[in-house]
């Protein structure tokens, strides 16, 4: 295959550009289709099929319909302390406070939600919520459809997306940045899977909203898509990652198998065991028990597995029961995890538990925006805004997560930043905003990888290289970390980026060409997994999902912060966190217990 | 379970190096587990790269790996190999009634365009409440076993009204779409949508054929929904002749 250059391929102009068709993308695709902007979204796959489909249990956001009472401060309260206090709290403020606005128009939209028997939304509990900042109880404050809540939210957001006429690049995979002499960001070099075509996709607003990386891991609840293609597309142009060391291990991924079993289950009454059927989380949470912060639950069930009570031949994982619940309450309120448990469990959680353990399942890190998605760099300790370049969802760092998620606050986070991100750009355009052209050879600079690909004529297989990546992630960056494991692991990395680079791609034909498309995500896949790597040995102290066991403390008093993860120098540097919400006071950090 | 191997015979087919396209045989160890078919075309592409199809969430909710194994339609991901293998044998083929685009991929255009032609999107109007618009459970259980449609287009391509007449007949997937919105107690379009589908195409030209019932990975009846519709249809039908006459 020859050379593409500049000067070869077709320009596609665009006011916005969305990369990404998930919840976020088409959110922010949504307003601005409805602005009259001329937007497209560029899709890897078609729309429907991106990963927010997966979501199960619900949308957590205080629309009061459980409980008329309901405050979205309590909601706020509740996820700065899930996030253990790094989370943005003028973000987090912002996403709890705009949330039912966000809500209320999905179901405008037609999403159909459950309802309870007045007609209002139902919402079920889920993990670390409570009423009446943390003195009040349980709160039950996750929206649903069914257990289907992400397929019923994404296929809405698409429905909508059809009806106002946004353009859609769908199975075409963005490659990298296109960059200007001013280090703006103007559009992406992507290519169209079904035929090879490369175009440069011009705009003058690029939206990277591509999701989460969790195949970086060996276990993951993702999808075999979630590959990190926008936060390692920012990477290699330079731009800044921030909380990488951040990766949420869900308590309950089907053994074996890595599907997610939502939290829902444990919201609807259902609970875990050990072998010896303890209900063992009430030795570790005695309060909220089974419904504790995800990171809590998942450190107990390991603990509980290397202290040799996990079930099973091997004793190597936990029971999830839920046959107390009942045959009607099961069919009814989680049907999609019954199914899931048949097939991919062989069990039937009428009658018998689901075998679990933590599996990889949200990144909380990604590209540093801020609450309008505008995406910055560091210069000298302050936040540089990129122009042209925005993030949204799971792939941008707003921060709202902090060190760890809580439940039901991804789906949340999609629509209310995608939509922040949506209306910023269309403000930002409307006034005369953009960004000046790139050149020629800015352009090319953006075709080398490709071209390096496409030009292999011998190299590493793609296939073994992802394995070992993956393996290296999961031994030595997974839900207990030590520093002496993780510099083999940053050893192992760094052997493996010698055999990324040089690839081998075999077949360089252009229809439909799968091998291509999968060794360019395992570059990105190592690009992501580096950041993390990097960022969780730098990080000498226990918070959230990152659990170190030669620093088992949180240190407030040196790591009450971001970090920044450079991919220049391969550095990384802290960020203070802010505490500066507008409508409340802050909640400054205290011990985090259930 | 399987004896020692495992021959699977693949369409394959490169427009830019195959005149035609043609079965490809396989044969490997069996494997040590019970692994979906999914998992099987993995192991193949692991050694021979230039295979094609298209996957995402490998659990079936994402409706990206619809295929013909043997014989019948359905999700590659939830499909055990021991479910549908004869033996020893294993037969993979893109959906049937789609151009193919490379090996098991399909060009969806058609399908996506009847999708797109009944409007599936919520209409209505009123200006809305400041919160949601309420629905009854019983209202909103109507939608069950509609909305959790996936577009793997498994029914629509087993369905020979839809292979005869792909560009008229709206096929099973959109018209369990269309009535999803038709049984939607906040859509108020009803009108409208049945009269966009009262020619004798759109619907009619399905004959209780039932292959859309028998091979949908989620469960879902399209047949029934067809039904409803058709009821619809005609009771609008009688409704506007009486009116007529009054």
């Amino acid at each position: 295959m020859n050379s593409i250059f500049s000067n070869n391929i077709k320009v596609i102009e665009f006011d916005s550009l969305i990369v990404g068709g998930g919840g976020s993308g088409m959110r922010a695709s949504l307003e601005l289709a409805k602005s009259g902007l001329k937007t497209a979204v560029v899709s890897k796959v078609f729309p429907t099929r991106s990963h927010t489909v997966s979501a199960q249990g619900g949308i957590t956001c205080a629309i009061a319909s459980a409980d008329p009472n309901d405050d979205w401060r309590w909601h706020m309260y509740d996820t700065v302390k899930g996030a253990d206090f790094i989370g943005d709290q003028d973000a987090i403020e912002y996403l709890c406070s705009e949330g039912p606005k966000a809500v209320f128009e999905l179901e405008h939209m037609g999403l159909p939600f459950s309802r309870f028997d007045n007609g209002r939304i139902y919402q079920r509990p889920f993990g670390g919520q409570s009423k009446d900042f943390g003195k009040g109880g349980q709160a039950a404050r996750t929206c649903a459809a069914a257990d289907r809540t992400g397929h019923a939210l994404l296929h809405t957001l698409y429905q909508n997306n059809v009806k106002e006429g946004t353009n859609f690049l769908n199975e075409w995979f963005a490659v990298d940045l296109v960059k200007n002499s001013k280090n703006e960001v103007t559009g992406v070099i992507a290519f169209s899977i079904e035929n090879g075509e490369v175009a440069y996709l011009k705009a003058q607003a690029t939206v990277l909203a591509t999701g989460g990386a969790g195949r970086i891991y060996a276990s993951t609840t993702n999808a075999l898509i979630n590959t990190g293609d926008g936060l390692a597309m920012a990477l290699r142009s330079g731009y800044p990652a921030q909380d990488m060391e951040m990766w949420q291990f869900h308590p309950t991924g089907i053994y074996g198998a890595g599907s997610l079993v939502t939290e829902g289950c444990r919201g609807e009454g259902g609970y875990l065991i050990n072998k010896d059927g303890e209900r063992f989380m009430e030795r570790y949470a005695p309060n909220v028990k089974d419904l504790a912060g995800r990171d809590v639950v998942a450190r107990s069930m390991v603990l509980e597995v290397l202290e040799g009570r996990g079930c099973g031949e091997n004793a190597d994982h936990i029971f999830l029961k839920l046959d107390h619940l009942g045959a009607d309450v099961l069919n009814s309120k989680l049907p999609g995890i019954c199914e899931l448990s048949r097939t991919f469990a062989h069990v039937d959680p009428v009658y018998e538990p689901i075998p679990v353990v933590p599996t990889c399942h949200y990144m909380m890190g990604g590209t540093p925006t801020n609450i309008s998605g505008q995406a910055f760099s560091r210069n000298n300790d302050k936040d540089n805004l990129i122009p042209g370049l925005f993030s949204a969802g799971e792939a941008a760092c707003v921060s709202v997560h902090g060190a760890n998620r809580l439940g039901g606050n991804s789906l949340l986070d999609l629509v209310v930043f995608g939509r922040a991100t949506g209306m910023h750009i269309q403000n930002e355009l409307k006034s005369g905003g953009g960004v000046d052209s790139a050149s020629k050879d800015d352009i090319d600079n953006s075709l080398e990888r490709l071209n390096k690909l496409n030009e292999s004529s011998k190299g590493f297989d793609p296939a073994d290289v992802k394995k070992e990546l993956q393996e290296c992630m999961q031994n030595y960056f997974g839900v207990f970390r030590r520093g002496e494991f993780m510099k083999k692991g940053l050893d192992q990395l760094n052997d493996l980026k010698e055999k990324v680079e040089n690839l081998y791609l075999k077949d360089k034909s252009s229809a439909f060409n799968t091998s291509r498309v999968e060794a360019i995500e395992l570059q990105n896949l190592f690009e992501v997994a580096e950041a993390t790597a990097i960022s969780a040995y730098y990080r000498t102290e226990s918070r959230g999902a990152h659990a170190r066991d030669d620093y088992p403390d949180r240190d407030d008093e040196n790591w009450l912060c971001h970090t920044v993860f450079d991919p220049i120098s391969k550095s990384v540097t802290k960020r203070e966190v802010n505490f500066s919400p507008t409508k409340v006071e802050a909640f400054p950090p205290k011990a985090r217990s259930y | 379970m399987f004896g020692n191997k495992l021959q699977i015979s693949l369409y394959r087919y490169n427009p830019e190096e195959d005149k035609f396209p043609y079965m490809k045989k396989y044969t490997i160890d069996k494997p040590e587990k019970d692994i979906m078919v999914l998992d099987l075309l993995h192991l193949l592409k692991e050694d021979d790269q230039s295979i094609s199809y298209r996957r995402s969430c490998r659990e079936g909710v994402c409706g990206s790996d619809g295929m013909n194994i043997n014989g019948k339609n359905g999700l590659a991901c939830i499909t055990p190999v021991s479910s549908v293998i004869k033996n020893n044998k294993i037969e993979l083929r893109p959906l049937p009634g789609l151009p193919v685009i490379r090996d098991l991929v399909v060009d969806m255009t058609e399908f996506y365009a009847q999708y797109e032609k009944i409007k599936p999107f919520l209409q209505n109007e009123t200006t809305a409440p400041e919160q949601e618009r309420l629905q009854s459970p019983e209202d909103r259980d109507k939608l069950d076993g509609l909305y959790e449609c996936i577009l793997c287009a498994c029914c629509s391509t087993s369905c020979p009204s839809f292979w005869w007449n792909p560009d008229k007949f709206v096929g099973p997937a959109a018209l369990l779409q269309a009535y999803r919105f038709l049984a939607d107690s906040r859509d108020l379009k009803t009108q409208e949508r049945l009269e966009s589908l009262s020619d004798p195409f759109s619907v009619y030209r399905c004959h209780g054929i039932m292959n859309c019932v028998s091979v949908c990975p989620k469960g879902l009846n399209p047949n029934k929904a067809i039904g409803e519709i058709k009821s619809m249809l005609h009771k609008n039908k009688k409704d506007i002749i009486v009116s007529d006459g009054v």
